[in-house]
């Protein structure tokens, strides 16, 4: 269990956009889609997902609907809208962006003693 | 919001809501239920899987709460639901509930009140069109005054304003409609007036510059809309009415629109005369360039585009001009400007308002300190109820708005109350009548910038006060406090609370000082030396042209009049003084004197301006005022002996050297008569109270006999008995006579108008200083005693002394405040130029003051720790102890 790492505030709603980004998704599901994209490499506590889902909907980013899911029960789908793609695109942009930055800033050599 | 409309929302709402709710409910059972499928397939049973799934998902409460607060719209649902929690919690200590909302309501009130005064007296312009560009002229220091001829020059010759109008008040007048005469109180303004405010009547005309055709011409009045109300009961048949003004026909042509109520804001006449008909009412000539008491002051709009800087060096070259053209009338003193309204009160009023708005922001301020400490204690004795609520998932930030929407409740709860009051108040106030037969009016009209204002301090207070227990919410420990229970901890630290404990006691101590001060001022000023004794005088004023006698008859009938009041039984001396007595009405005649050696008599050259009084014989004797050296008039001294003088000391170091000096000495007066000085008085106070000594020249009434004038009567007789003798004597000598018998104390009133009236302020804002200083150790004491109940038991029972639990008890507020008033008492002392703008000899640097404001400070100690101590000795140990 230690060696899951915290999440970093704010890429609970990025880890969600992409996880429904591959087809509609009920929240347990989500949960165990970043589980399995992540490599079980991230902690997320469980009802922590909610909030940050509803406001993804109030933001209008994602759409959602009640349905039937795989084990037969009711259940409440997320799927991606327009802007919530839009968004998934600038966000993986900028997060790729950010990771080259520190990551060159961390592996520079000091220049002189 | 319609009860209907209300209703649809409501129900909507409601329903919405719980909609809400129940779809989050479905949304995370069916979450739980994904998991436990999942663990039961890993092996476990049904229920156990359950059970773990629940647990894992952690706790549900607390995330329905983020996922509402994440959907966004929950904010009025908590706001009502804190709401309806904070009244429950209030309504459960009323105690507490009242004290801190009439707390708020009386600080609140009083910057009500005190800001309505600023807005009528400081903030609202004069209530006429574009009265921004309206300026009127005043001279120097002194209100405005200036002669009728000046006025007409001044009115042609500058280039600054559209045109120039004039007024001057006639009080007192004689108003006969046929039945029942009153007195009634006008402005006597030029044709113009009107034009130049750009008024229109409501009713009828006004007069124009085309009905002046020289001195009487234009017997018109217009009245004031409301003493047409109250007077002619909106008689709109009034216009064309002809009515007696002291005797002579006035016809009424129209009725000014409501809301104006002449040029200055704090009178308010009954009607306004031509000023070319002023003369009829008594008031001095317009034909002399000398007699500056014939206009007011001059106003009128400024040109578009010429500045008030422009303007002043206008008005002033044309002065100069004038007094190069009229050497001998004219002494040049320097023009003002200033916004129409107030004349040269301006400043004084702005700074007395200003004064007191600090004070009542002080008062506020203490007010907040006094509900934050007592915050601060009611979270710390629900320490054990925050915690509880932490524990259960609250977050902090939900606790702090709670306790916010608390001190919301209670500050609105007491700015209602207070602007209520205020409202109530200020509505008395502006129907007040101050000193009955002066037309004083306080221009306070409450309006919607009050309920702006009272809204605005209950909402900033309520912030301020409820800002303070935060830190200590924040730092709320839960595990800590429940396993601990909320039992004091023996800080020996400083906390907020002392220190606001004892910002408000130096608030409070800085008030009772002010408050002090006032007081003391008034006492002093009340039986400070006047250079005459006004107790056991009694004054009537008569005039005789009005009264109908020509000029030749008044100085027989004044004498008449003289041996009439001396013949009453128990009288002591009587006099006679033309025109007003030293500090009445504020109306004093100056005029120029010079040295016997100087011959150019041109105002620069003048060696003094003394207060002049013409003065029968025995009116020193009347007045009480003392004798130094020389003596003082006979019947003698008319206008066939040599001109003689009594002058004051200050007058006779001034210009001779010193009082022995100055007796038959000479000096000039601005016709070059030569004066000789037989007699040398006391000083005095002439004009006002706060005035510095100045020198007063007295001249025989028989040299330059005048119709209006007051007989001064001194007598221990009963006044009421005194003065129906007089009416009575008078009535024999002319039963037509209109007389008006009053003592000298009460025409005093309109000079220590001001200074009662900041003393009353004062009082009022240090007996609230002293209420909220009790409260606030009150509160203090009361709460220290009652957490330390059970240690102080215990020490009882270990045989503690009744000195000692007392000191452990209480010894902490007494400390502070101690440190509160002496903090208090030297900002007090050094504020004492704020309050000498405010009240006459303020000085808080006196022994008598000092030894008050510690009294009084000890006596709120006293009183405020009275009950807690009682409380804290009569501490049952065995009770105490059994019962936690």
């Amino acid at each position: 269990m230690n060696d899951q790492a915290q999440l970093l505030p704010g890429t609970l709603d990025l880890l969600i956009l992409r996880a429904v980004s591959l087809g509609p998704l009920h929240g347990y599901g989500i949960l165990l889609r970043i589980g399995q994209i992540s490599g079980h490499a991230l902690l997320i506590e469980q009802g922590a997902l909610y909030p940050g889902l509803f406001r993804l909907v109030r933001q209008g980013l994602l759409k959602a609907s009640w349905g039937t899911s795989e084990n037969n029960r009711r259940a409440k789908f997320y799927e991606l809208s327009a802007a919530g793609r839009k968004r998934l695109r600038e966000e993986t942009d900028n997060w790729n962006r950010l990771v080259v930055a520190i990551a060159s800033a961390l592996s520079q050599q000091p220049e002189e003693a | 919001m319609k009860l209907a409309d209300w209703i649809r929302f409501r129900t909507v709402y409601t329903f919405q809501r719980s909609r809400m709710n129940a779809e989050l409910e479905d949304e995370l059972h069916s979450h739980v239920q994904h998991r436990a499928d999942d663990l039961e397939r890993s092996g476990l049973a049904r229920a156990e899987a359950e059970r773990r799934a629940r647990i894992e998902f952690g706790g549900r409460e607390k995330f329905k709460e983020e996922c509402h607060e994440a959907a966004g719209g929950r904010f009025f649902e908590i706001l009502l639901q804190d709401v309806r929690f904070g009244l429950r919690v209030l309504r459960k200590a009323p105690g507490f509930t009242i004290a801190a909302v009439l707390t708020l309501a009386l600080a609140i009130g009083a910057n009500a009140v005190v800001f309505g005064l600023m807005d009528g007296l400081v903030l609202r312009p004069l209530n006429v069109p574009q009265s921004e560009s309206l300026y009127g002229t005043h001279y120097g220091d002194n209100p405005a005054w200036q002669s009728y001829p000046n006025y007409i020059d001044l009115r042609d010759r500058n280039r600054s304003f559209e045109d120039l109008a004039a007024f001057n008040m006639v009080l007192g007048v004689g108003l006969d409609t046929g039945k029942n005469p009153t007195v009634a109180n006008g402005f006597a303004a030029t044709g113009n007036y009107f034009d130049v405010l750009r008024l229109h009547p409501y009713l009828g005309r006004f007069f124009h510059p085309s009905d002046e055709k020289g001195p009487d011409s234009a017997p018109y009045i217009v009245l004031t809309y409301a003493y047409w109300h109250t007077r002619f009961q909106d008689d709109r048949a009034v216009v064309g009415r002809i009515v007696q003004l002291d005797k002579h026909p006035f016809t009424i042509i129209g009725v000014a629109p409501p809301g104006f109520q002449g040029t200055i804001m704090f009178l308010a006449p009954d009607f306004f005369m031509p000023i070319v008909n002023e003369e009829q009412m008594g008031a001095p000539s317009l034909k002399t360039r000398t007699t500056e008491h014939a206009v007011f002051e001059a106003m009128g709009h400024l040109k578009a585009g010429v500045t008030p800087a422009q303007a002043v060096a206008d008005v002033n070259a044309v002065d100069a001009y004038l007094e190069k053209t009229y050497p001998k009338e004219i002494a040049h003193h320097g023009t003002e400007l200033s916004r129409e309204g107030l004349t040269s009160f301006a400043s004084a009023a702005a700074e007395f308002v200003a004064g007191l708005m600090v004070l009542s922001v002080l008062i506020l301020l203490a007010a907040c300190a006094n509900l934050g400490s007592l915050f601060a204690a009611r979270a710390a004795d629900r320490s054990r109820e925050m915690a509880l609520r932490l524990a259960l998932g609250s977050s902090r930030k939900r606790i702090l708005r709670q306790l916010f929407t608390e001190a919301a409740l209670i500050s609105l709860a007491g700015g209602a109350v207070g602007l209520l009051g205020s409202f109530l108040l200020l509505r008395d106030l502006s129907t007040w009548e101050p000193i009955p037969g002066v037309p004083l009016h306080l221009p306070v009209a409450p309006d919607a910038k009050l309920y702006v204002v009272a809204l605005a301090l209950a909402l900033v207070s309520g912030f301020l006060f409820g800002i303070v227990p935060v830190r200590q919410v924040l730092r709320t420990n839960p595990y800590e406090i429940i396993k601990a229970g909320s039992s004091a901890r023996m800080g020996r630290r400083l906390t907020v609370r002392d220190v606001l404990l004892v910002v408000q006691i130096a608030i409070c101590a800085v008030l009772v000082t002010s408050s002090m001060v006032a007081v003391r001022g008034l006492v002093r000023s009340l039986h400070s030396d006047f250079g005459f004794d006004p107790s056991n005088t009694m004054m009537a004023g008569v005039n005789l042209v009005t009264a109908g006698y020509s000029a030749e008859k008044v100085p027989a009938m004044q004498r008449r009049m003289i041996e009439a009041m001396a013949s009453i039984h128990g009288v002591q001396a009587v006099g006679m003084v033309n025109g007003y007595p030293p500090l009445v009405y504020t109306a004093a005649n100056r005029s120029s004197v010079f040295k016997d050696e100087t011959s150019d008599l041109r105002p620069p050259n003048a060696a003094a301006m003394p207060f002049e009084y013409d003065v029968s014989p025995g009116y020193f004797e009347a007045a009480g005022t003392g004798l130094l050296a020389g003596r003082t008039f006979s019947w003698q001294d008319d206008k066939n002996a040599p001109a003689v003088a009594v002058i004051n000391r200050d007058f006779a170091v001034k210009i001779f050297g010193s009082v022995t000096n100055a007796i038959g000495k000479e000096f000039k007066v601005q016709d070059g008569t030569r004066v000789q000085v037989v007699g040398v008085v006391e000083d005095g106070k002439y004009m006002s109270l706060t005035e510095s000594q100045q020198p007063a020249m007295f001249l025989p009434f028989l040299r330059t006999p005048e119709s209006s004038s007051y007989l001064v009567v001194r007598s221990h007789r009963d006044p009421q008995q005194l003065a129906a003798a007089m009416r009575e004597k008078l009535r024999e000598l002319d039963a037509g006579l209109p007389v008006d018998v009053e003592s000298w104390r009460s025409l005093l009133e309109v000079v220590l108008f001001p200074s009662r009236m900041a003393t009353m302020a004062l009082g009022v804002m240090g007996i609230m200083g002293a209420m909220l200083s009790i409260t606030g150790i009150f509160g203090m004491a009361a709460n220290s005693v009652s957490k330390r109940l059970r240690e102080l038991g215990i020490r009882m029972a270990l045989g503690a002394r009744r000195r000692e639990v007392l000191q452990s008890a209480l010894g902490r507020p007494l400390k502070l405040l101690v440190v509160g008033s002496v903090a208090g008492l030297v900002l007090g002392i050094l504020a004492t130029k704020v309050l000498a703008f405010i009240v006459y000899q303020a000085t808080p640097r006196d022994p008598l003051v000092l030894a008050g404001v510690v009294l009084a400070m000890c006596l709120l100690g006293l009183l405020a720790t009275w009950i807690p101590a009682q409380r804290a000795l009569s501490v049952n140990p065995l009770i105490l102890l059994r019962e936690d």
